[in-house]
């Protein structure tokens, strides 16, 4: 932290008045080796507004952006409800070990944030944070996120079937699963990929593609 | 030991007596019965978490990474079956949820207690595993107020008990049918640990009766206790 932020820290613990509007610095960094992420949306928002819910359903508009990279109909969903949004902050995919920076401020009541964006290659996997209260004390904050699966399509890994801006050239894969087996969003259960670029189960890379949690760090400073 | 006890007792109750100054002799209150609701939700793909029994205790913990499995925890990660634990020397009360938690699914168990307690611990099985479990280990509960409500993300350990063949002989939940309990310690090392995941016969373990569909990655639930009473 700098002695800024330690000064700025100072004063706001002086005179902070709790659910006031607040100046936020976040950056997000991607983690992985090989996953790339989608255009980013984050949002500061009430305690009714939500991207997801882990262990719920996925709605259509986060159906969208886990299978497709759309955040449109998470941006409509969340304006609804008079969010503080941000969207597309690393203006397009976000690499492998890459990080965007960008501000939001928040208006009053908006004191939940949250964020998504899907993760490539997968079926309809994302990157996700749920609801984080934003602290009222200023200060500087890290999350660490992790890989969600939106539960709406079958992880079968073939190319065909997933948005493909990072130039997969693998082919003939013949599936992993054809099956959902938990229809809620939950924890991913990951890629197997293989080996083979011309047949096996996966178009993925089994040396490349693969993750574990967490997949995302999140520094948060509080104004 | 026991002299010394009694002597506890007797200042107790002296200086109950002392406060007590308005003349009554209705009965002094001396407990704080307290209630935990915690609601338990299933992030996995496809693990079945055995039936969660809540345990309220003042010493002792469940595991400890590093050190070997109690027999009862070995039970419950074999086989799911928490009655060993539930039955501990260190438990003062304990709930269980009246069936397993299906993957994306949410179960809400309320414990309670005739007075305040210092934790709240649980174990459940991962059922489409060798003896992979998970739970919550030592929550001090001293600082929870009326209303508090806190969230947890928890883990999958290996209780070391039984080698992760992933075989159908050897893994019980529905994905194989295989044996819950067996009392011998074949696991490379007899201790609890993190646990490294499924590999599955998709990803080439020949001998696996799981697929794809079991795998895992932290965390494996999310548990939010509250307060109630």
């Amino acid at each position: 932290m700098s002695n800024k932020h330690l000064i700025a820290a100072g004063f706001a613990g002086l005179f902070s008045v709790a659910s006031q509007a607040q100046d936020l610095t976040i950056t997000l960094v991607n983690l992985t080796q090989g996953i790339s992420f989608t255009p980013v949306i984050a949002a500061a928002h009430d305690s009714q507004a939500a991207i997801f819910h882990s262990a719920e359903a996925a709605s259509d508009e986060l159906q969208a952006l886990a299978e497709g990279g759309s955040i449109d109909g998470v941006n409509v969903l969340l304006s609804g409800y008079g969010a503080d949004i941000v969207t597309n902050p690393a203006g397009g995919l976000l690499g492998s070990g890459a990080n965007t920076e960008f501000t939001l401020t928040n208006s009053d009541g908006n004191d939940y944030l949250s964020l998504a964006a899907m993760m490539l290659p997968t079926n309809d996997g994302f990157v996700g944070l749920d609801s984080w209260k934003i602290p009222t004390q200023a200060g500087t904050y890290t999350v660490l996120l992790n890989a969600y699966d939106a539960g709406t399509e079958a992880n079968d890994e073939i190319i065909s079937n997933v948005p493909n801006p990072i130039g997969i050239t693998s082919t003939g894969a013949s599936g992993v699963t054809a099956e959902i087996g938990n229809s809620n969003v939950h924890i991913h259960p990951g890629v197997i990929g293989d080996s083979d670029s011309d047949a096996g189960i996966s178009d993925f890379d089994s040396r490349v593609h693969r993750w574990l949690n967490p997949v995302a760090k999140l520094t948060v400073v509080v104004e | 030991m026991i002299k010394l006890t009694k002597v506890a007792l007797a200042t107790t109750a002296a200086l109950i007596l002392v406060a007590c100054d308005d003349n009554t002799n209705s009965a002094t209150v001396t407990t704080t019965p307290v209630t935990y609701q915690v609601t338990l939700s299933n992030l996995t793909n496809g693990q079945p978490i055995s039936p969660p029994a809540l345990i309220l205790h003042n010493s002792g913990e469940l595991w400890r990474v590093g050190e070997t499995a109690s027999d009862a925890l070995e039970l419950l990660a074999e086989s799911g079956d928490s009655s060993q634990l539930q039955s501990s020397s260190i438990v003062t009360s304990s709930a269980q949820s009246t069936g397993p938690v299906l993957p994306g699914e949410t179960t809400t168990v309320t414990v309670s207690y005739t007075n305040t307690v210092s934790y709240l611990s649980f174990a459940s099985m991962l059922g489409n595993s060798n003896d992979a479990f998970t739970g919550l280990n030592k929550i001090a509960l001293e600082s929870f107020a009326v209303n508090d409500s806190v969230t947890y993300r928890t883990l999958a350990y290996d209780a070391g008990t039984e080698a992760n063949s992933e075989s159908a002989e050897t893994v019980p939940g529905p994905a194989a049918g295989g044996e819950a309990y067996n009392p011998d310690r074949d696991d490379r090392n007899n201790f609890v640990a993190m646990h490294a995941g499924i590999i599955s016969g998709d990803d080439g373990l020949s001998t696996s009766a799981l697929t794809y569909q079991q795998k895992f990655d932290n965390p494996v639930m999310s548990v939010t206790i509250t307060r109630i009473k």
